[in-house]
């Protein structure tokens, strides 16, 4: 059993995915980071590697991005980082990015140097499972996890697709949008949850938006385990060590009593 | 009806020319994409569809634009017999208009009200505008600030069209900024929206699509050639930014083995050590970026880079999958001309034949001036002058003063 699949095996409970971009603001704030993410409680974290376009992200990891390029972060400097994460934590770590750094790395080395580094999975926005060929074989020898997205616009053919050829988890969208903290999430979040449901026995897991501690819950009532990326860097931009504990904890204790 | 090439029979299953294009999107898009792909598969093989296009392009369009022969800018460059496709003749100033006509009639046989788009030089943006207003459907144009700021006159053109102009400030500020944010806004509204791509790019179907639709350039070029001249031209010359205006006069030659097609990219300040360019088929590295898999002009870690040119509408640092494969497999060839380069060819044109090229043109007829003095006189040199200069002077004016 992969380290990703480890973390969605307790019954009932909810994962609970964090998301930073390395670099953002400092490489030395990804360090102090990582720690203080698994000890407050999250059983997994997403590393996104800066990209100069990065096309479905809202304003706060555009900026994000940005900045981390500014700071040098490459992804050569990422898998460093990562390896140095990986001595100081023992949760899954993914990597979260765009398609073109990977190519441009060279995708045979990059997933070599990934699981080397201790990445459990990657997260490629822009690389739909049709468009995948080049990551994914080299991804699967390495053992690394390839998980795809779904959105509220993908169809049933799309959903049966992403299913059959995800692993470590499923990616769903809350939101027909670009990543970004949102006050409450969309009506038929339900709906398009259970119809996945119906379809794969795949950890299904929720992004894009999730903000506070009362939608954590509404999520995780249906969902496995819920992401939350944009509220986090907006916590490190202003480097508020103790205001992103704070938020970090409210989520995991949301998730652990879901019926409150 | 379409015709397609027998020679280049392309797209593949997927949107592949070669092993250029596909469908490299967030998952939001992707159905939609498909569901493209099979909207204009149902409108390209109905015969009404391409009779409204025809009928349109003709009274309200004004195609087909003329061919010309151009005997004092011959004789002024010696050699080769220069003829130009009048693509500035066309309605609003540019080729533009061909794809968003096209796609205009397609986003309202689709049912779709709101129409997005990005612009460059404005002359998409001025088009896309412009078919909207007479479609009577809602438009959003993306252009960067360092775009809206040197094309100014296209703004305004577009706000008297009732369009919602949105400056871009991230990145270089330009026309990849432009389309990052017209796909955020696409991703985030895709339900009622219709993306309107101006270029030969973006994910599948979009680079067949535009490609079709500006096909009716080199349709029309290749009969008027063979009335005008009684034979094709030995060489067709274009523009490349994206690389809309140079697929659509190729396209039909493409079958035309002897014809040979060069693509005109921007120079820029030019390949000396920090010159900077938008030569992606020149200069650039095959990557993913903006949906496709092509070449694009980015750094040694694989972040996109910003590219430079005078000619806002070819500052772009990428280019179409297809021109891609066929200058892989050589049938199109591809060249670059410098900021100065292209300026000189505006001046040469404008004062041998009294018509002003786009910025974006004058590149073409700047290399087309050097190539036809290497060719003989019996040679035919056709020159696609894809826009008219107007919304250019003062790009012109203040490089007169530097």
């Amino acid at each position: 059993m992969s380290r990703i699949a480890t973390a969605f095996s307790r019954p009932g409970h909810k994962a609970l995915i964090a998301y930073v971009t390395m670099g953002y603001p400092s490489i030395a704030d990804t360090l102090r980071v990582l720690p203080l993410l698994q000890s407050a409680g999250c059983d997994m974290v997403e590393l996104g590697i800066p990209f100069s376009d990065p096309m479905a992200d809202g304003t706060t990891i555009q900026e994000a991005n940005h900045v981390a390029l500014q700071n040098g972060v490459t992804p050569q400097k990422c898998l460093e980082l990562a390896s140095q994460v990986r001595a100081s934590v023992d949760i899954p770590l993914l990597f979260m990015t765009y398609l073109n750094p990977i190519i441009n790395y060279g995708a045979d080395r990059f997933c070599h140097s990934a699981a080397a580094s201790g990445i459990d999975g990657f997260i490629i926005t822009d690389m739909p499972p049709e468009e995948a060929g080049e990551v994914a074989e080299c991804a699967r020898s390495e053992g690394i996890d390839l998980v795809y997205l779904l959105a509220p616009t993908s169809t049933a053919e799309r959903v049966k697709l992403v299913a059959r050829k995800a692993s470590g988890f499923i990616y769903l969208v809350s939101v027909t949008g670009v990543t970004g903290a949102r006050k409450d999430l969309p009506g038929h979040l339900e709906k398009f949850v259970s119809s996945v449901r119906k379809e794969t026995r795949q950890p299904l897991c929720v992004g894009f938006g999730i903000s506070s501690g009362a939608v954590a819950r509404r999520v995780a009532r249906i969902a496995d385990g819920v992401v939350v990326g944009s509220r986090l860097v907006q916590y490190m931009a202003g480097s508020d060590w103790k205001g992103l504990e704070a938020f970090v904890k409210e989520l995991r204790q949301a998730l652990d009593n879901t019926e409150a | 009806m379409i015709s397609r090439s027998t020679r280049f029979p392309l797209p593949t299953a997927g949107g592949r020319y070669g092993i250029y294009g596909g469908r490299f999107v967030p998952e939001t898009l992707m159905a939609p994409l498909i569901e493209l792909e099979a909207a204009y598969a149902s409108a390209s093989s109905d015969p009404a569809f391409w009779n409204e296009y025809e009928s349109m392009a003709r009274s309200w369009a004004g195609r087909p634009t003329p061919v010309y022969h151009a005997k004092r800018f011959t004789a002024k460059c010696g050699g080769a017999a220069i003829y130009l496709k009048r693509e500035d003749l066309a309605h609003t100033g540019a080729h533009k208009i061909n794809n968003a006509l096209g796609q205009g009639l397609l986003a309202r046989r689709m049912g779709k009200k709101r129409i997005l788009a990005e612009t460059g030089a404005g002359q998409h943006g001025v088009a896309v505008a412009t078919v909207c207003t007479m479609l009577g459907m809602e438009c959003i144009v993306y252009m960067g600030e360092e775009d809206v700021r040197r094309q100014s006159h296209n703004v305004f053109r577009m706000k008297v069209l009732g369009a919602d102009v949105r400056p871009v400030a991230s990145g270089s500020r330009t026309l990849k900024d432009a389309i990052t944010e017209a796909m955020r806004d696409w991703i985030t509204n895709v339900r009622d929206t219709y993306y309107m791509i101006g270029s030969v790019i973006g994910p599948h179907p979009y680079p067949m699509i535009v490609r079709d639709f500006q096909s009716i350039i080199g349709r029309e070029a290749r009969e008027q050639m063979l009335a005008a001249a009684g034979r094709l031209p030995d060489c067709v010359v274009a523009c490349v930014g994206g690389g809309s205006n140079a697929m659509g006069a190729f396209y039909r030659f493409l079958d035309d083995e002897p014809v040979r097609l060069i693509g005109v990219e921007a120079g820029g300040t030019g390949f000396g050590e920090g010159g900077k360019s938008a030569a992606s088929l020149c200069r650039g590295k095959v990557g993913v970026f903006h949906g496709a898999k092509t070449y694009y002009l980015q750094d040694d870690q694989g972040q996109i880079a910003e590219a430079h040119s005078i000619a806002a509408g070819l500052d772009y640092p990428g280019v179409g999958p297809e021109l891609s494969y066929l200058r892989d497999v050589g049938r199109v060839e591809c060249v670059a001309v410098t900021d100065e380069q292209a300026v000189e060819g505006f001046h040469m044109l404008s004062r041998a034949e009294g018509i002003m090229p786009a910025m974006e043109s004058s590149h073409a007829v700047y290399h087309a001036s050097k190539l036809a003095p290497s060719l003989p006189q019996d040679k035919i040199v056709l020159i696609n002058v894809s826009g008219r200069g107007d919304k250019d002077l003062d790009i012109i004016a203040r490089a007169a003063m530097t």
